[in-house]
């Protein structure tokens, strides 16, 4: 069950606004929850975080881990009867819980993107090897996983050195300004 | 909405093909036996790959979560690197998704287009075609590359994977869809097919770093669902999903992961496979020799 509280009256206009997605059309068939196959490990099922957004409950809906947790496989948007593009509307959230400075649900998918990005800054392009220490480094935690990570190495899945684009300056001017 | 930029292209062009190559950061840095296996698949079968000059990450998943900035530009540069006249082809599904889609909102939107203009100081070649590494299939038959098609994966039990990011999402739901490809060319290469109802299930992707419980939990369903129905290998479109299903099985004695391109390249009688199988997890070759496959 839901509790309405106070809640923030702009809220569905505004993320409408910014994510381009018409949330409106939403029957809460519960197609979205029933074919997503990470809806064990959110706390809201994708529908009801429309649901939350309807009814201007714009803090549960930020703080939410379901934002953090879809990785966006549109399971759920081809299912849709209504063809509303959920993985937009989650991306439309996480800016906003960036944007707002709310707590962060998921710290470590947070945590995760950020040094994705940070590779991407650095070479122009994905370094799996140092994406996965710098991770593992400020989580404080380089133990777990580890069979993993070295059954990785031995296979050769990991490059040690990063392929790195030539036009550094390119990627300087995409990260520039923010 | 995003119009389709399907073109009404029938039959094989005569001749060789060429295409430009778009690897993405998967098949680039980790999933080399993917780009080893598809570099010889095409060139037994007569297509010239060449990789995109200097190309950068698409973004991939974390890009458009939380970064909007970047998630536009990043597969934008890519776009303005793209020679004229000669198709991209993109064989990770997820890299093909931000480029394609980036690609049909700077064609529809003139102030996207402008922005791009002035961003890359080049004019915007609104008739590029990006195609999927699937789309070889439309174009060339490969029969015509081998003495009895049929014979080459003779009774080899494949479940197909695909993955989720090549099933119609939203930005691409206009485009052409290649489901059914891998059935359609292994079958005419004599493997049997085997049906099960996670072809298209998502493998966790990123969870598999910050929440490998779930994508455990995800790769064993896949994989078990898949041996349940009788298959001895699963086939992967996506060095991605490859990867994943692979690190993050924890089943008893799972069936072999290949790669599409792998497979493909031996049934045109490729002797590469000692670069490519000492990569994986699970080792396909007792498999292979079972099967007559590799001597």
């Amino acid at each position: 069950m839901i509790i309405l509280q106070e809640g923030h009256p702009d809220f569905a206009g505004e993320i409408q606004e910014t994510s381009g997605v018409d949330f409106n059309l939403c029957l809460h068939c519960k197609t979205c929850a029933n074919g997503c196959p990470f809806v064990e490990a959110m706390d809201y099922a994708p529908n009801k975080i429309i649901r939350l957004i309807q009814l201007g409950m714009a803090d549960e809906a930020l703080k939410s881990s379901t934002i953090w947790v879809c990785v966006g496989c549109n399971t759920c948007s081809s299912g849709c009867p209504m063809a509303i593009d959920i993985p937009m509307l989650m991306d439309g959230l996480r800016h906003k819980a960036l944007e707002t400075g709310v707590e962060i649900a998921e710290p470590d998918i947070l945590n995760f993107h950020q040094e994705v990005l940070n590779t991407v800054r650095k070479y122009g392009r994905t370094h799996k090897l140092e994406i996965m220490m710098r991770y593992k480094f400020k989580k404080m935690d380089l133990l777990s996983d580890m069979g993993v990570g070295l059954k990785m190495l031995k296979k050769r899945k990991l490059d040690l050195i990063a392929s790195r684009i030539q036009d550094k300056k390119a990627i300087d001017k995409i990260f520039k300004n923010k | 909405m995003i119009k389709s930029s399907r073109t009404n292209k029938t039959g094989p062009e005569p001749g060789r093909l060429k295409f430009s190559f778009f690897p993405g950061c998967s098949l680039k840095t980790s999933g080399h036996e993917n780009t080893l296996s598809l570099f010889k698949f095409c060139e037994s079968v007569n297509i010239d790959l060449i990789e995109l000059n200097d190309w950068n990450c698409c973004g991939s998943s974390s890009a458009h979560s939380i970064d909007k900035k970047v998630a536009k530009y990043l597969p934008m540069r890519n776009l303005s690197l793209a020679p004229k006249g000669i198709p991209l082809l993109i064989a990770c599904p997820s890299c093909l998704l931000r480029l394609k889609s980036t690609f049909l909102k700077i064609k529809e939107d003139p102030a996207m287009r402008q922005d791009y203009e002035d961003f890359f100081k080049t004019p915007f070649d609104e008739n590029l075609e990006i195609i999927h590494f699937f789309e070889i299939f439309n174009r060339i038959d490969l029969k015509d590359h081998m003495k009895d098609p049929g014979e080459k994966l003779k009774h080899l039990k494949v479940a197909p994977y695909y993955g989720c990011m090549l099933s119609m999402p939203p930005d691409l739901r206009f485009e052409k869809s290649h489901a059914g490809i891998i059935e359609k060319s292994l079958r005419q290469l004599g493997a049997d097919i085997v049906s099960y109802g996670y072809a298209n299930r998502c493998c966790g992707t990123y969870l598999s770093v910050a929440k490998p419980d779930i994508a455990r939990k995800v790769v064993n369903e896949i994989i078990f669902k898949a041996m349940e129905a009788g298959a001895e290998c699963l086939v992967t479109a996506c060095s991605m999903c490859h990867l994943n299903l692979e690190i993050r099985c924890t089943l008893d004695s799972p069936i072999p992961i290949l790669h599409f391109s792998e497979l493909l390249s031996l049934a045109l009688g490729a002797r590469d496979q000692k670069k490519w199988f000492p990569r994986h997890i699970v080792d396909p070759v007792p498999l292979l020799k079972k099967r007559g496959l590799l001597a």
